[in-house]
């Protein structure tokens, strides 16, 4: 992905460098510590399958859940739409025109979004209470729905960074140089 | 330096002459319908006299028939004021000062308070109307036990408290914050009669002070392989956004202050991200953890929300700049101009690539344009207030504006605009819909010979 080689390496090593020398001036006030000090904060998914936690999920089981946890409350019966987004459906998005409607099958570009997004933000009202194999299954009935993945197939720290999105190769960066 | 004299030829019909020195010849126009050189608005300048209204409100004292009784004392000046409150308010005589909201009931989907910009003048938003986007309200954070981690990539994982991060340098710097979806009733393809708050009112401006982000990161020791971070909040979303590495070298702040005072709630109180000129999603507010990486998180707001469709079905990816901007505050919709004579077409212009050098202001919908006063010191990623003196002849005039910055950029023409970005298929039925993402053409007014303003596409 060429947004992983940022321009102006050297430019950017030189800015480290050159501050290095400044930080033994600055206040140096954090605390140290690691990685188990802050463990429930640390719940970011990357799109390569960084922090996926171990626990596995199938469509069917998300399938109930969506109905159980009140998803469909808000995005509607078999997930197709409410007052909030649909999240299974695939409408065009040239045919949509500029506002077309962005779904996970038309638009996003990769699948370890929906984990990370799912375990940070939903449900509403009560966020932060999915477990993670409660996460993997929505992410596998949301998936299996849109025809992504066979209905079948669990969702895991293995299976899910290695999901194809349709829409992958259909976005231009627009600021490269920023980078 | 110029002067002016008016003549009342009849009751309530106001006529103005103006001279120059001692002469009596009239300021040239520079530009068709009226535009008057900037000039005209220096010193003893030029008094106004068709009065401009909002609604119901005032009258200008110039328009008022000479066969006035004499002044006498209101109720007012003959008895002592109320007692002073503790913290100030508007007068009661500004109610409709407000911002507006998109969600008044609170109910379970994003808020959008917008600043009534067509209300304000100078440069700086009040704290109380700066605009705020909140997904799922207002968090109500105690600073004793906020804590902001850094990790990731780095040599020293580090926490820290409101308190320590308040003893450190702080810089202060006036920057414009701006959603990535303001304007976006502005792709409609046939134009929304919608006032500036309602199309443009999810950008304000203030004065922010904190801490270069630069500092927290050498104190850190980022990996030189590293290129992202992941910033987030602690509201209950956990709002999150990748910010190049670079971005937080360049001019990011953990900002704490805004126009001096601690940040309001809704603008991410202790302690945001401010990212001088990107798109206001990726400024984290309740900032609570930076994590340092070699590749882009793809949040939910980076993968679906703030990649802008193209009319081809391929979309934008990190779209972070809000390029440069301008658009006429006052006359705007929702104003009618009374009769004719002086105004002062005056607006805000803003780039997030650099600093406002020139804006130009057209009465004829872009035949002639006319340079405006830019008023100074204009600095990088603020807002800059234009002002161009103006002689309404009343026939109909569509009056527009377009900005430059120092990098070059130029506020695109609607056409041009439209070619690469494309515009709906349908008219957007609201103000407060997002068709799409980063419109930064021109706004126009057209207003007719009664002096009633339309919001129009020129």
């Amino acid at each position: 992905m060429s947004t992983l080689k940022p321009l102006g390496f050297a430019l950017f090593a030189l800015t480290l460098a050159s501050s290095a020398a400044l930080a033994a001036n600055t206040p140096n006030l954090g605390k140290a510590v690691t990685e188990n000090d802050f463990k429930a904060w640390d719940i970011t998914i990357l799109p390569d399958g960084t922090g996926l936690p171990p626990g596995s999920g199938t469509a069917a089981q998300g399938a109930k859940l969506f109905d159980d946890k009140g998803c469909s409350l808000c995005h509607g019966k078999d997930a197709r739409g409410g007052k909030s987004n649909e999240l299974i459906g695939n409408p065009s998005l040239v045919e949509g025109g500029i506002d077309a409607n962005k779904t996970v099958a038309n638009f996003w570009g990769q699948a370890s979004t929906l984990f990370d997004y799912i375990r940070r933000a939903m449900p509403w009202p009560t966020p932060h209470t999915l477990s993670d194999d409660e996460t993997y299954a929505l992410c596998a009935y949301l998936l299996a729905g849109n025809n992504i993945i066979p209905q079948d197939e669990p969702m895991n720290a293995q299976t899910l960074p290695k999901v194809k999105m349709p829409n992958r190769n259909n976005f231009i960066i627009k600021f490269p140089g920023r980078i | 330096m110029a002067t002016a004299s008016m003549d009342a030829a009849k009751p309530g019909v106001t006529t103005m002459r103006k001279r120059l020195g001692s002469g009596s010849a009239p300021l040239a126009e520079i530009a068709g319908n009226g535009l008057l050189h900037r000039r005209a608005l220096l010193g003893g300048g030029i008094a106004l006299a068709g009065a401009m209204t909002t609604g119901a409100a005032t009258r200008s004292a110039a328009a008022e028939p000479l066969t006035n009784p004499p002044l006498t004392d209101p109720q007012w000046t003959n008895v002592p004021g109320i007692v002073t409150p503790v913290l100030q308010t508007p007068s009661r005589f500004e109610k409709n000062l407000v911002r507006i909201l998109s969600n008044p009931k609170g109910e379970p989907r994003t808020q959008h308070a917008r600043t009534p910009l067509q209300m304000l003048d100078g440069t700086i938003t009040p704290n109380p109307l700066h605009f705020t986007i909140l997904h799922s309200g207002i968090p109500d954070i105690d600073p004793a036990q906020h804590r902001l981690i850094v990790h990731g990539m780095v040599k020293r994982t580090l926490e820290f408290t409101v308190e320590d991060l308040l003893r450190y340098p702080m810089v202060t710097r006036k920057h414009f914050v701006e959603c990535g979806g303001n304007s976006a009733a502005m792709f409609s393809n046939v134009p929304l009669q919608a006032t500036v708050q309602q199309l443009h009112g999810l950008a304000s401006c203030a004065e922010w002070t904190g801490v270069p982000l630069s500092v927290i990161l050498d104190e850190a020791g980022v990996d030189p392989k590293a290129v992202w971070i992941m910033a987030e909040g602690a509201d209950d979303l956990l709002v999150a956004r990748s910010v190049p590495l670079k971005k937080g070298y360049e001019d990011a702040l953990i900002a704490f202050y805004q126009n001096g005072e601690r940040l309001m709630p809704g603008n991410g109180y202790p302690m945001r991200l401010l990212l001088p000129g990107f798109e206001g999603n990726m400024n984290i507010k309740f900032l609570r953890r930076l994590y340092i990486i070699d590749q882009p998180a793809m949040t939910f707001y980076e993968t679906r929300n703030y990649s802008p469709l193209l009319p081809d079905g391929k979309a934008y990816r990190f779209y972070f700049v809000n390029e440069v901007k301008s658009f006429i505050t006052k006359p705007s919709f929702g104003m009618s101009l009374k009769a004719p004579g002086y105004y002062e077409i005056s607006g805000i212009a803003y780039s997030g690539t650099g600093t406002i050098t020139k804006v130009l202001v057209s009465a004829d919908g872009g035949k002639s344009w006319g340079e405006a006063a830019v008023e100074g010191p204009a600095t990088p990623k603020a807002f800059t207030r234009f002002r161009m003196p103006w002689r309404w002849d009343g026939q109909p005039v569509t009056i527009t504006s377009r900005a430059w910055d120092d990098s070059g950029a130029v506020q695109p023409l609607r056409a041009d605009f439209v070619k690469v970005r494309g515009e709906t298929k349908k008219p957007v039925k609201s103000p407060y819909a997002f068709a799409n993402q980063h419109y930064n053409s021109l706004t126009s007014w057209a207003i007719d010979a009664k002096g009633e303003i339309k919001h129009v596409y020129a």
